[in-house]
């Protein structure tokens, strides 16, 4: 087990440097720098700035140098925060992602799976026919869509919940970006769960279990449900690059002072380590995200041994 | 005739609706989605005005202008799709085909793009390199192709097996022949299936592009950019919001609809 995870980190270096170097020559072959906005600078000072951020070596060297830095775990400062490091944004930020983020899958499984396994169960019941809308809407309704709405109804119409802010973290200003993040994973997470139970149940072993006796909330729990589960685990990978694209909508919407807003005003700013920064820790959360998928599946899947 | 039968019509209709809604109505109606008119500023909706939907904070009436977000929207989708399209079915018939080690690299080159923060790619290009929208569609399309190039190289490696391939290899026929006569065409329908199942998706990015105001540049709009602009307002006008909300939820949902039933019609596979 072991070996396979380190095998599996080692095989994930590839991305990663093809995700710095992409991000890294991309950011310099845009026409503009970081401090073009500012008003008409004294060379000089435009000197010494550019020096601070060795931005007048070559870019070969400026690309060595960053690589070496993020070895060492150190994203460089920000161009924009003037004298923050982009390590002490992200750490800023990132807790507020990972609350919404993990918060959001949670309910979604919690959600999801009790209405999947209930229209897998009962097919054609009420709760298939909500599963197949839901699932269809799901895709349909994008974060950036429902949090508005939401925001419409629950705060601006009936003043239940704040319409945004942070808030410290206080539960009333963390239910609507949650719910609007985890809505498309319900139905995903539904939709998924429904048709492998589907097939699962069609199984020889099923039917074994069902001959040998087997109350039918053994053989759903025990033998039925682990195997169904797969396809879900599988969608982690996919899942985790979906809440990143959609904490950045829901930072915007709900003005959250987390990495996704960071991200979108360091892209308008020009702000080139902290974009590079963030980009790098979006890759990393995504091949972690996979590497968990594979563990657990491999956890579940008794065919599959590491 | 099973084919008619099989599609969603509904959503067909519906579809087939909006796109000629978004071609005909900004042509008919007597308002520009720019210019803006300010003694009908905020008008509720009113058949006898004109203003169906009514105005925006400018003075601008909203369904001409959900009709031009709804064009930039569609025409952003469907060239970013055929570009796609193209890397994908190159990318995948190539690997498919060749077999061997390229086959082994070319799909590697994938699995590493796969676990890419895309959008945020995305974001940084179209903040690099200006809010152009040709560039809008060939970004989103060079970020696209994977599934389809996926799914191309999987059908092709088994369509080179069978026996009418090797027929006709055995009657001389050259690769490049053997590929435009006889694997191409038992591509297409597949291809068209992931070609309409990709478009919501990039309506998707297109919109989500607009909403962080990345979009198609004002005055022209997008239906993002329309749905960013209402959540803007949404406490005097709430209108503006849910309108393109409700507009692109339904251009989506019959896509995906679409999609899905071509999709269960043509690739038993995916079941």
């Amino acid at each position: 087990m072991l070996r396979f995870i380190a095998w599996r980190l080692l095989a994930a270096l590839p991305t990663l440097a093809v995700i710095i170097t992409l991000a890294f020559f991309l950011l310099h072959a845009a026409p503009g720098g970081p401090f073009d906005a500012d008003k008409a600078m004294v060379p000089e000072i435009r000197a010494v700035i550019e020096a601070r951020y060795h931005l007048d070596e070559s870019v070969p060297l400026q690309y060595l140098r960053y690589v070496g830095g993020i070895v060492r775990g150190d994203f460089g400062p920000s161009f924009q925060y003037q004298d923050t490091s982009v390590n002490e944004l992200i750490a800023q930020g990132l807790p507020i992602d990972l609350t919404i983020g993990l918060l959001a899958l949670l309910l979604a499984l919690l959600l999801g799976v009790p209405l999947g396994m209930a229209a897998a169960l009962r097919r054609n019941s009420l709760a298939d026919r909500a599963c197949t809308v839901l699932a269809l809407l799901g895709l349909s309704l994008p974060v950036y869509v429902t949090a508005p709405l939401l925001i419409l109804v629950f705060a601006v119409t009936l003043h239940w919940l704040p319409a945004g802010d942070w808030g410290e973290g206080a539960w009333r200003n963390l239910v609507l970006p949650v719910v609007a993040l985890s809505l498309p994973y319900v139905a995903y997470i539904a939709r998924l769960l429904r048709a492998s139970l589907l097939e699962v149940l069609q199984a020889p072993y099923i039917r074994t279990a069902w001959a040998k006796g087997l109350p039918g909330s053994q053989v759903l729990w025990r033998h039925a449900l682990r195997p169904a589960m797969l396809p879900l685990v599988a969608f982690l990978g996919p899942a985790s690059v979906g809440v990143i694209t959609g904490s950045i909508a829901i930072e915007t919407s709900f003005g959250l002072p987390g990495l996704g807003r960071y991200f979108v005003d360091g892209a308008f700013n020009r702000d080139y380590t902290l974009v590079m920064g963030v980009t790098i820790l979006y890759g990393v959360l995504i091949v972690l995200a996979n590497l968990l998928a594979d563990v657990l599946q491999a956890w579940l899947d008794p065919k599959v041994r590491l | 005739m099973s084919l008619w039968r099989s599609l969603p019509r509904w959503s067909l209709g519906i579809l087939l609706m909006l796109v000629l809604a978004a071609l005909v109505v900004p042509w008919l109606s007597p308002y520009s989605y720019y210019a803006p008119s300010w003694d009908e500023i905020d008008l509720g909706p009113h058949w006898r005005s004109g203003h169906l939907l009514g105005t925006d904070d400018l003075g601008r009436d909203l369904l001409v202008r959900l009709m031009w977000g709804c064009r930039i929207s569609l025409l952003v989708a469907v060239c970013a799709s055929l570009t796609s399209l193209v890397i994908g079915v190159l990318w995948g018939v190539t690997a498919g085909f060749i077999g061997g080690r390229i086959d082994a690299w070319l799909m590697r080159a994938v699995d590493v793009l796969y676990s890419l923060p895309f959008i945020p790619l995305v974001v940084v290009l179209t903040v690099l390199f200006g809010r152009d929208l040709l560039l809008l569609f060939i970004a989103i399309g060079a970020v696209s192709w994977l599934d389809i190039a996926r799914i191309v190289r999987g059908q092709t490696r088994s369509l080179r097996e069978r026996d009418f391939i090797v027929a006709a290899r055995v009657g001389g026929m050259t690769d490049a022949q053997i590929m435009r006569r006889h694997v191409l065409p038992n591509l297409a329908g597949i291809i068209i299936v992931y070609l309409t199942l990709t478009i919501p998706s990039v309506i998707l990015t297109e919109a989500f592009l607009g909403y962080l105001g990345l979009g198609a540049q004002a005055p022209l709009t997008s239906l993002g950019t329309l749905i960013a602009d209402g959540a803007s307002q949404m406490r005097a006008r709430p209108r503006l919001l849910i309108c393109p909300a409700l507009l692109l939820a339904v251009l989506v949902y019959c896509c995906n609809r679409l999609g899905d039933a071509l999709r269960d019609r043509f690739d038993p596979a995916s079941h």
